[in-house]
């Protein structure tokens, strides 16, 4: 059942939930970043409305940045805003931000450690129609595998916005990662958001799975683990948006109280959250684990939906890793 | 005046002889490094941390020093040796460039080394990163003149294009960037590998104020940088003609120096040459 703690929305399981894009949030984030600390600055390459930044250049034109299509340059010159006591949040599409401007990221942000903020819209397959070139399902293993650099993979709107602030708040490089779609805003003000600290969102007695998901797929993981609990399997959701650090207390826990793991997310299963929680669990209590992602494959066209289930991530695909799983328990 | 002006002239010449000995010898001891570009740049390195930087060696992270962002990292070893000279580190520390557990890294890393204000050594990214700062003093009113140490091989790269266009666009008249002409790159030369020519054009399309020099001539680089001064409504770029290898008639020109050190003979040899401004005067 859902973790009262966690505070969720009391409308999570209604057809009519409310429902945004993520990239609201970072919008709605930004403008709160800038409204508290004058040093915040924002970047954007040619896709200002897009991305929501286009919220915090009507609020603080002087403080906003276009740099035209060209997010090699973006990168290094936040590095140098940084450098100059500047808080800044560079902005665009994760397959070119931090995909084509990787190298300047892993030099002159994550190196230096200087205190620039990466924000990747638009990661995953739920792109949809744009097809595979845009889908960014590569993004949170090239940015975790960076020293200094912290990852956050916000599950909807409003967290999005929590974790946008709490960037702009927190010394030291950030990548924050976020989707084009519409999705349920699940969670309310008052559900906790601490940087590194993973949360249970449902939790059932004697639990024989734990979901550990990141991002929108939260939710789906809620609703596989609403529709096991009819069927009497037993799970644990943890909502995992800091993929890095992450939280390996509550992983541990998790994964030891349930002795089996399944790992959620929108991104290639090698490099990303579970791939995380994997090198975790190995260390430190080695558990059976299926991997729900993209399989070392790109995308393609066609609607969020399709494509989600196309590609063995929908809610039919958890169910079946949890059953799976179960039994090697 | 003038006289004393001389003297400052004469001073910094000196300098830059002495930078390009000390160059020698700590690129010998590091078995490894870039020795045309370096010895090439020597004079404005001598120029800027003896003349035109506003910094303060003992208070690195003074707030309103200028910038001297170097987006060349290959050429660091000018670079410590500068800083060494001019007070930031003692000079025995350049012993350990390029060695474990030194604050000298092999390329410039931010952090390691008080006074180095940016990583760099992938090439074509430090205009971008002066660029930053270029703007965050203008947001703050700040009166600080922000340097750029740009090599002409370094052009390739696109990102390079990039932050010209985004500079000339938002006429950051605080950012004046020092384009190091030596016509040389690790493949051969600049023409021939990938023609740049003609740059002059090239930055006035994109709204720069561009001058050409000398760039051995001291007077003349400090007289450009004055004169960048002067303009307000466009960022500048020096294009610093110089001679990959100066000082030392075997290096000199040749694009194989770029990106070796000298043997210990061939440091003898090199010493000779600066110590004697080759051949002009008796060593002492």
């Amino acid at each position: 059942m859902i973790n009262q703690k966690a505070k969720l929305s009391p409308e999570i399981f209604k057809k009519d939930i409310k429902q945004a894009p993520t990239r609201d949030g970072f919008g709605e984030g930004l403008v709160i970043a800038g409204e508290f600390d004058s040093n915040v600055v924002v970047l954007c390459a040619d896709i200002t409305d897009s991305t929501r930044a286009s919220l915090f250049r009507d609020k603080f034109p002087d403080r906003f940045i276009e740099v035209g299509v060209a997010e090699q340059n973006m990168a290094g010159i936040a590095a140098g805003l940084a450098l100059s006591g500047k808080v800044p949040f560079i902005s665009s599409y994760a397959m070119f931000s931090p995909g084509r401007n990787w190298e300047q990221i892993r030099n002159f942000v994550a190196y230096s450690k200087t205190n620039v903020n990466i924000v990747g819209a638009h990661a995953g397959i739920s792109v949809g129609p744009d097809g595979a070139t845009h889908q960014a399902t590569e993004d949170i293993a090239i940015m975790r595998v960076l020293p200094n650099m912290r990852v956050f993979v916000p599950c909807d709107a409003l967290e999005t916005k929590k974790a946008t602030v709490a960037a702009a708040k927190i010394w030291g490089p950030d990548y924050i990662r976020f989707a084009r779609e519409k999705t349920p805003v699940f969670t309310t003000e008052e559900t906790p958001f601490i940087p590194g600290k993973a949360e249970i969102f449902w939790e059932s007695s004697k639990p024989q799975c734990a979901i550990i998901a990141c991002g929108p797929f939260v939710y789906n993981a809620l609703l596989a683990a609403r529709e096991l609990a009819e069927e009497g399997i037993h799970t644990l959701v943890v909502n995992n948006h800091t993929i890095k650090p992450m939280d390996e207390k509550t992983i541990i826990d998790v994964a030891k109280k349930c002795r089996a793991v399944v790992s959620v997310e929108e991104h290639q299963v090698a490099g990303g959250l579970g791939g995380a929680v994997a090198e975790i669990l190995a260390g430190h209590c080695p558990t059976p684990m299926e991997f729900i992602g993209m399989r070392d494959t790109f995308g393609e066209s066609g609607s969020p939906v399709q494509l989600i289930e196309k590609y063995g991530m929908g809610i039919k695909a958890i169910k079946g890793a949890v059953r799976k799983i179960i039994r090697k328990r | 005046m003038a006289e004393t002006y001389d003297k400052k002239i004469k001073f910094l010449e000196e300098m830059a002889n002495k930078i390009r000995q000390k160059l020698i010898e700590t690129l010998v001891e590091a078995g490894s490094g870039h020795s045309a570009a370096t010895l090439g740049s020597a004079d404005i390195f001598a120029a800027l941390y003896f003349h035109i930087l506003n910094h303060d060696p003992k208070r690195p992270d003074w707030a309103e020093r200028d910038r001297l962002v170097l987006s060349c990292g290959h050429y660091c070893p000018v670079l410590y040796v500068a800083m060494a000279y001019a007070g930031y580190f003692p000079l025995e520390e350049l012993r350990t460039l390029r060695k474990i557990n030194s604050r000298l890294q092999g390329h410039p890393h931010y952090g390691s080394l008080p006074g180095i204000e940016n990583t760099s050594g992938p090439l074509g990214v430090g205009l971008s990163q002066a660029i930053g700062m270029a703007l965050a003093a203008r947001m703050d009113k700040k009166k600080n003149w922000i340097y750029c140490v740009t090599s002409d091989g370094e052009h390739d790269e696109g990102n390079v294009w990039e932050a010209v266009m985004f500079a000339g666009k938002n006429r950051l008249g605080n950012l004046i960037n020092i384009l190091d002409r030596n016509n040389i790159q690790i493949d051969g030369f600049t023409e021939n590998v990938m023609p740049l020519g003609p740059l002059r054009q090239k930055y006035e399309a994109f709204n720069w104020y561009v001058l050409e020099i000398d760039g051995h001539n001291i007077e003349a680089i400090i007289d450009a940088v004055n004169e960048a001064k002067a303009i307000y409504e466009k960022p500048t770029v020096i294009i610093a003609h110089t001679i990959p290898g100066k000082g030392v008639d075997f290096m000199e020109s040749e694009y194989k120096w770029h990106g070796v050190p000298p043997n210990p003979t061939e440091a003898t040899l090199a010493l000779r040459q600066l110590r004697t401004l080759g051949g002009k005067i008796e060593e002492e």
